[in-house]
């Protein structure tokens, strides 16, 4: 951040159009991640090989991380449609996945 | 939002770290008070004898031999006992003396019996009677705790509200370091007297100074609560309900049920085991002796090491023998794997236990780092609305927000350190018979703080800086004097007997009010030059174009 930061954080005017993507986004990013991180740590939980328990225990301790990338993904994205997208479909594939792992297979 | 990676990390840099900022500068404040929570605690209970180290004596056998005297007489028909060696804790910041520990036979239906402990007299072995009954106080630990769950609210709420703001403390982490693509030059880049420049980048080199701690801290902050936070992955293999959560734990604990038997004084001889611990972990290291027995299992004498040396810090050596015949028994597989240990491994280093007096400092020191960069990003952005609205002509219109900001700045980084302060002098100045005392002693802490809310909105911004700074100092200053007005654990009495726990917290109030007064004085240096009322903003303006 050596150059000027201050005309890059805000367009111009911000109308209101500009507020509701901004609100989209925030609310995508909060949500929308944090359902494709839950989903993602089920994956993994069901995915890692190690007994179920720690399993367990290692998805959720790297989930923070699934969080923190997705949300970053979802504010460089180009628009805050993508990011729903993004989020909407993620999620649903991943529980899709992780729903068949559980139920579809052995157990 | 058609701008590159780097500006679109700096918004949310930006953003994040102004919403919560003012929570995370309260718990890194509190949090760092906490890695002194033990010797702050001793100071708040003054009734407490003066510490002299003590060295454990040959006599260790004989202490032994006491204290399983005692357990025969008051614990015959135990699941197990635990003798405590005179011995430094880490754990506990504090000498240890000889003591006991049993628990009961469980009861019909119950996993675990009741738990009886004595301090015994280790030359006669005599049970001591319990000290002088310290004052009653929140201590150190209220501090410590009120880092995660808050005050004058729900636990339940608490741990989720400080769990959103650490994960926005991760954002703002992550997303600072992509928006600072010149990490290293950056670093080495201070121009003082600048103004926002200078705030800029002093927040720069505080934040990439201690960036590895910060980024410790934060994610391991997560993992404390990690199935608060984010239940689904065992909640969907296991289940969410009260038993599905307890056969989670004890399939990761590796915990089977286990029938105790009634222990007794092991027949082999212990001398030789204790041998064996001194030449595995040299002189005085045996921290507790335990006896145990389960059904389809040997008795057991278990000898464990004092904690410390290690960053799998509850975890120490542990040697195992047969209690009748003194065979080595093999020792106790860890469970959990590489999972309980990655995570026990994070938890310890986010408490800091495991390193000795000087590591704690370091500690401190790094928390401290911590509230700087959250009170120097707060400071920047304020400083940068300011300019920008000067800049768009649009100071009539000045902002409800930053005015808001600034207040909340002003109470919060030099309120705060005032509102800590009352929590000390509560300690000594609330009367003794007060019922309910250690609540009392956060009333004042949290009505201190509020009165400061009240200052900074009642002066102009520029005063309150410099006034309530100044008064900070002086409410640290003045901890020691008020020690001295009312107790006799003062400097005087603390530094000859060579009390250094005492005594450093006395000197380390000190020490706060120099660091208060720096900048007190560097504050008033940079906002009231010729003392004129003039508008902060007029100042960062020529300041950033000077």
């Amino acid at each position: 951040m050596s150059t000027s930061a201050s005309s890059t954080t805000k367009p111009g005017g911000l109308s209101a159009r500009y507020r509701w993507t901004v609100a989209s986004r925030v609310a995508a990013a909060a949500l929308g991640g944090y359902a494709l991180s839950s989903a993602a740590t089920v994956l993994m939980a069901l995915l890692w090989p190690a007994p179920k328990a720690q399993a367990v225990l290692w998805a959720t301790m790297l989930s923070f991380v699934i969080y923190t990338v997705v949300v970053i993904w979802a504010f460089t994205t180009r628009s805050a449609t993508r990011a729903w997208a993004g989020m909407l479909i993620g999620t649903a594939v991943l529980a899709a996945l992780a729903w068949l792992l559980k139920n579809g297979g052995a157990q | 939002m058609k701008e590159s990676l780097r500006q679109c990390a700096s918004w949310l840099h930006t953003w994040t770290g102004l919403t919560v900022g003012w929570v995370l500068f309260f718990v890194f404040v509190t949090g760092t008070a906490g890695y002194f929570q033990f010797e702050i605690t001793r100071w708040m209970q003054p009734e407490r004898a003066l510490v002299q180290p003590r060295a454990l004596s040959d006599k260790g056998e004989a202490a032994m031999d006491h204290a399983f005297d005692r357990l025969e007489q008051v614990a015959p028909e135990a699941a197990n006992w635990r003798i405590t060696l005179p011995h430094e804790s880490l754990a506990l910041r504090g000498w240890q003396d000889l003591a006991i520990r049993w628990e009961e036979m469980p009861l019909p239906g119950h996993e675990r019996g009741a738990i009886g402990t004595e301090q015994l007299d280790p030359v006669t072995g005599a049970a001591l009677p319990p000290g002088p009954e310290p004052r009653a106080t929140a201590g150190g630990r209220g501090l410590y705790r009120m880092h995660y769950e808050l005050r004058y609210m729900p636990y339940e709420w608490a741990i989720r509200i400080v769990g959103v703001c650490t994960m926005l403390m991760l954002l703002a982490i992550v997303s600072g370091v992509i928006t600072h693509k010149k990490i290293f030059k950056d670093f080495f880049t201070f121009r003082p007297g600048k103004g926002q420049r200078s705030w800029l980048d002093a927040h720069n080199a505080i934040s990439v100074m201690a960036l590895p701690f910060f980024l410790m801290i934060t994610y391991s902050g997560l993992v404390f609560f990690l199935f608060q936070y984010m239940p689904a992955g065992r909640d969907v293999v296991y289940g969410s309900d009260q038993v599905s959560r307890r056969a989670y734990f004890d399939d990761l604990r590796e915990r089977q049920p286990r029938t105790p038997h009634p222990v007794g004084r092991p027949l082999a001889p212990t001398a030789p085991m204790m041998a064996r611990a001194q030449a595995e972990w040299g002189p005085d290291q045996v921290r507790t002796i335990t006896i145990e027995r389960h059904e389809g299992e040997p008795p057991a004498v278990a000898i464990a090491r004092v904690y410390g040396g290690s960053v799998d810090f509850w975890n120490p050596p542990v040697l195992r023998f047969h209690a009748d015949t003194g065979e080595p028994l093999p020792p106790k597989a860890e469970p959990g794997g590489s999972a309980v240990k990655t995570q026990s491994v994070m938890l310890n280093l986010h408490e800091g236990l495991f390193v000795g007096i000087w590591g704690r400092w370091l500690y401190f020191a790094a928390g401290l780092l911590g509230c700087a960069m959250i009170g120097t990003g707060l400071v920047l952005w304020t400083v940068k609305r300011r300019k920008h609205h000067l800049g768009s002509g649009r100071e009539g219109a000045e902002a409800f927000g930053v005015r808001l900001v600034e207040t909340l700045n002003v109470a919060t980084i030099a309120g705060l350190p005032l509102a800590v302060a009352a929590y000390f002098w509560a300690n000594r100045l609330l009367p003794i018979e007060l019922a309910d005392r250690g609540a009392w002693e956060f009333h004042s802490l949290f009505a201190a703080w509020l009165g400061t809310l009240f200052y900074a909105l009642a002066r102009p911004l520029h005063r309150a800086w410099i006034e309530l700074l100044w008064a900070s100092c002086a409410a640290y200053a003045l901890v020691p004097v008020v020690n001295a007005l009312t107790t006799d654990k003062h400097l005087a009495n603390t530094l000859p007997a060579g009390d250094w726990v005492l005594a450093g917290f006395d000197l380390s109030m000190w020490g706060l009010a120099a660091l208060l007064a720096l900048m007190a004085v560097k504050v008033q240096r940079r906002l009231a030059p010729a003392d004129r009322p003039r508008p902060l903003a007029t100042l960062a303006l020529e300041e950033g174009a000077a």
